[in-house]
C-alpha cells in the first residue's frame, strides 16, 4: 500500500451568483456524499460570498457534515484572484483529498487556478466518479477518485486517476450527478474563517454586469426535440423548432449543431453541454457520438430520426426511424395535430 | 507599445476520426490523426495581432509539442506573429495541465517583456480549459478567462467583456494579464501571401536536426546560424535551455494519470423500428399516448 498519509475529507465549492446558489454545487454534494461514504470520510461544502449564511444551511440538507464559510462584503461577486487566493490557502492547510467544482464558467476559471497552485490533479468535464482500490504501475493505492470521462471526439472513455498527490480534483457538468436531497438533514456545523483581502486583489475590477435569469431550462423539460449536424442547414433546423413547438417539447442541439450555428450554446445537451432526463427524448439528425449521449442516455424514452441505418443513437433509442428528417418531421407533425383533433 | 505573447497548439482534428485511428487496443494511434491548428488559438493570435495593430508592440507565438508543430508556427508567422518559439523536448512527453503549464510558465518568464498572454479558451483535444488559468497561476498574474472582446487598453490597464453563465461582464485589469479567448471573439484574417513566401522556409532546431541527418554536409550550428541570419529560425527551447526540474515535466510531472481507456462499446440495437410512412409514425404517437408522454 502507499504509505503517504491522506485526508479523507471531500469538499465540493458552492458556486453562488447574486446570492443565488448553483444547482450544480449541490449536485455535486449529493455525489460527493457518496464518495465521502465509500472513502469512510467526511463531505464539507466550501461557501464564499456575501451574506451566504442560508446557503451554508442549504448545504445540511444535501449531505454536507459541515460547512466551511468565507463571508466578507467583497466577495460578493466571483472574482478570480479574491476567490483562488482563499481556495489555495484553505486546501494547502487542510489537504482534502477530494475537490469538486461545478464545470460552470466559474468553476473552470477557480479550478485550475487552484489545482496549479497546491500541484493536484485536475480532470475536466467528467461524467462519473467512483471510489476505487487501484493497482497501477504495480503499486497499490487504497480508496482513489475515478475520475471518468469521454476522450478524443468520444471515440474512448478514459479513467483519469490522481494515485501520487494528496489532493484529487475534478470538475462536472450540471445535470450530470443527480440531485437527492437528504429526507433528514444532518447535524449542523458551521465554520466561518476569516477573509484577508490582499491588496494584489485590486488588480482587478468588474465595471458592469449583465445577467439574465436563463430562460432555457432544459434539465426540467419532460419533452426535448434535439438537431444534430445531419439537418445540414439553419432552415431544416426550423423544423425541429416546429415540432418542439407542436408537441410541447424544448428544442435542443448537438455539440455541432451549436458550432453550426443551428442553435444557441444554452441549448446545448452532451459531455460540455447540459444532462438531460426528460420523459421524451427524439433526437434528429444526431449521429450520436459518446459526448452527445452522455448527456441524454437516460431519458425515458428515446426516439432517434436519421438518415443512416448504421448510426450509433440507434443503438441507445427505443425506436428508430431511418429517413430524411425533412419529410418525417413534417409528416410526424402532422399526423400529430391531426390526432389531438 | 503592449507585447504580447500567445500560447498555441497544435491538436488532432478530433472531428475527423476514422476508424482506422483507433489501435486494436482501443487506444487513439495519435500519429495517424491530421494534426491541425486548435481554432481557438487562431482567434488568440489574431485579438493579439489587433492589439499591435492598434497599440504596436510584438507579438510572440509559442507552442510546446512535438518537433512537427513548429508547422503551426510557421502558420503564425504567416498570420503577422514577429516571432515564434518551438518549446520541444523528448521528456515533455505525457504532460498533463499542470506540468505544461509548469513548461510554458518557465518558457513565458525567459521570453520575458510582456503585457498580455493570449491562449485560446481551450483545446479541442481535451477540451479542458485549465493551461491558461494554471499558467497564470504560476506567473502569479491576473487571468480574464472566456474573453469575447477586447474593449480598450490604456494606461497600463485593459477593459474587455467576458462571458459569464448567464450574461457578460466588463472588467478592467492591470496588466500584465493572461486572456483565454472565445472562439467568436473575432475573426482570424487569411494568411497574408507575402508572408507565407517570406516564411514557407522558416525551421525550428529539430527541423534543421532533421536536414543535418539528410545530408551529411551540413553542421547544425552553422546551419542555424546562418537560419538566424536569414530570419527564418524558429527559436527552440529544451528542457535544458529553460533549466526545468525532471520531476516537474512529461508525465513524472503530471499528477493525473491515464488508468484505463476504454473503447466505446455500442450496446447493440434493441430499438423499435418504425417506418417513415404517416400510418407507422401514427401507431408510435398513439403509444406514446398511451404511455402518457404526449397529450
Amino acid at each position: 500500500m502507499n504509505t503517504l498519509k491522506f485526508t479523507n475529507e471531500v469538499w465540493v465549492f458552492i458556486e453562488q451568483r447574486d446570492g443565488n446558489p448553483a444547482d450544480v454545487s449541490f449536485e455535486l454534494l449529493c455525489k460527493g456524499q457518496k464518495l465521502a461514504d465509500a472513502m469512510g470520510g467526511t463531505l464539507k461544502s466550501i461557501v464564499i460570498g456575501s451574506g451566504v449564511d442560508a446557503i451554508a444551511e442549504q448545504t445540511f440538507t444535501y449531505g454536507a457534515d459541515e460547512a466551511l464559510v468565507i463571508d466578507h462584503p467583497s466577495l460578493k461577486n466571483y472574482e478570480t484572484l479574491r476567490y483562488a487566493g482563499i481556495l489555495n490557502d484553505l486546501v494547502k492547510k487542510n489537504i482534502p483529498r477530494i475537490v469538486l467544482f461545478g464545470a460552470t464558467v466559474i468553476g473552470r476559471d477557480l479550478a485550475p487556478r487552484v489545482a496549479s497552485h497546491t500541484k493536484s490533479g485536475l480532470t475536466a468535464d467528467c461524467t462519473d466518479l467512483q471510489i476505487s482500490d487501484v493497482t497501477y504501475l504495480k503499486q497499490n493505492h487504497s480508496k482513489l477518485l475515478l475520475q471518468i470521462r469521454p476522450a478524443f471526439g468520444g471515440n474512448i472513455i478514459a479513467t483519469i486517476i490522481t494515485p501520487d498527490v494528496p489532493t484529487q480534483m475534478a470538475t462536472v457538468r450540471e445535470g450530470v450527478m443527480e440531485l437527492q436531497p437528504l429526507e433528514k438533514p444532518k447535524k449542523r456545523k458551521i465554520t466561518k474563517i476569516e477573509y484577508k483581502p490582499n491588496p494584489l486583489d485590486e488588480l482587478v475590477k468588474i465595471i458592469e454586469q449583465h445577467r439574465e435569469e436563463n430562460k432555457v431550462n432544459l434539465k426540467a423539460a419532460p419533452i426535448i426535440v434535439a438537431g444534430g449536424y445531419g439537418l445540414a442547414t439553419k432552415e431544416n433546423f426550423r423544423l425541429v423548432e416546429e415540432l418542439a413547438h407542436a408537441i410541447g417539447g424544448e428544442v435542443a442541439g448537438s455539440r455541432a449543431a451549436v458550432d453550426a450555428g443551428f442553435v444557441t450554446p444554452d441549448r446545448q445537451v452532451g459531455q460540455t453541454g447540459v444532462t438531460v432526463r426528460p420523459k421524451l427524448y427524439i433526437a434528429v439528425g444526431i449521429s450520436g457520438a459518446i459526448q452527445h449521449r452522455a448527456g441524454m442516455q437516460d431519458s425515458n424514452k428515446i426516439i432517434a430520426i436519421n438518415s443512416d441505418p448504421e448510426a450509433p443513437i440507434f443503438d441507445i433509442a427505443h425506436y428508430g426511424i431511418v429517413g430524411d428528417a425533412t419529410e418525417v418531421l413534417p409528416a410526424f407533425i402532422e399526423v400529430y395535430k391531426h390526432k389531438l383533433k | 507599445m503592449y507585447n504580447s505573447i500567445v500560447l498555441v497548439k497544435q491538436v488532432p482534428d478530433t472531428a475527423n476520426i476514422s476508424g482506422k485511428v483507433m489501435k486494436d487496443d482501443g487506444t487513439v494511434n495519435r500519429a495517424k490523426l491530421p494534426a491541425i491548428f486548435n481554432h481557438e488559438d487562431k482567434v488568440a493570435l489574431e485579438l493579439a495581432l489587433q492589439v499591435k495593430e492598434r497599440y504596436g508592440g510584438k507579438v510572440t507565438a509559442i507552442t510546446m509539442g512535438p518537433p512537427r508543430a513548429s508547422d503551426i508556427l510557421r502558420e503564425c508567422l504567416y498570420l503577422g506573429a514577429d516571432e515564434a518559439y518551438l518549446i520541444s523536448d523528448r521528456k515533455f512527453a505525457g504532460a498533463d495541465t499542470l506540468a505544461t503549464s509548469y513548461v510554458l510558465c518557465e518558457a513565458i518568464k525567459k521570453i520575458g517583456d510582456y503585457h498580455f498572454i493570449f491562449a485560446g479558451r481551450q483545446a479541442i483535444d481535451g477540451d479542458t480549459a485549465q493551461v491558461g488559468p494554471q499558467t497564470a497561476e504560476k506567473l502569479d498574474i491576473p487571468q480574464i478567462t472566456y474573453t469575447e472582446e477586447i474593449i480598450e487598453v490604456s494606461e497600463g490597464k485593459v477593459k474587455a467583456r467576458k462571458k459569464i453563465d448567464g450574461g457578460y461582464e466588463i472588467i478592467e485589469c492591470k496588466l500584465p494579464v493572461l486572456l483565454t479567448v472565445l472562439k467568436d471573439a473575432v475573426q482570424p484574417r487569411p494568411f497574408s501571401a507575402k508572408r507565407v513566401m517570406a516564411f514557407k522556409g522558416a525551421k525550428s532546431l529539430m527541423d534543421l536536426e532533421k536536414l543535418t541527418e539528410e545530408n551529411s554536409l551540413l553542421y547544425i550550428d552553422k546551419l542555424t546560424h546562418e537560419y538566424e541570419g536569414r530570419g527564418l529560425y524558429i527559436k527552440t527551447l529544451t528542457m535544458d535551455d529553460l533549466k526545468l526540474e525532471d520531476d516537474r515535466c512529461g508525465v513524472k510531472g503530471s499528477p493525473t494519470k491515464v488508468y484505463k481507456v476504454e473503447s466505446v462499446v455500442l450496446a447493440g440495437g434493441g430499438h423499435k423500428k418504425v417506418e417513415a410512412t404517416k400510418e407507422s409514425l401514427g401507431e408510435l404517437i398513439d403509444q406514446l399516448m398511451s404511455d402518457h408522454i404526449f397529450g
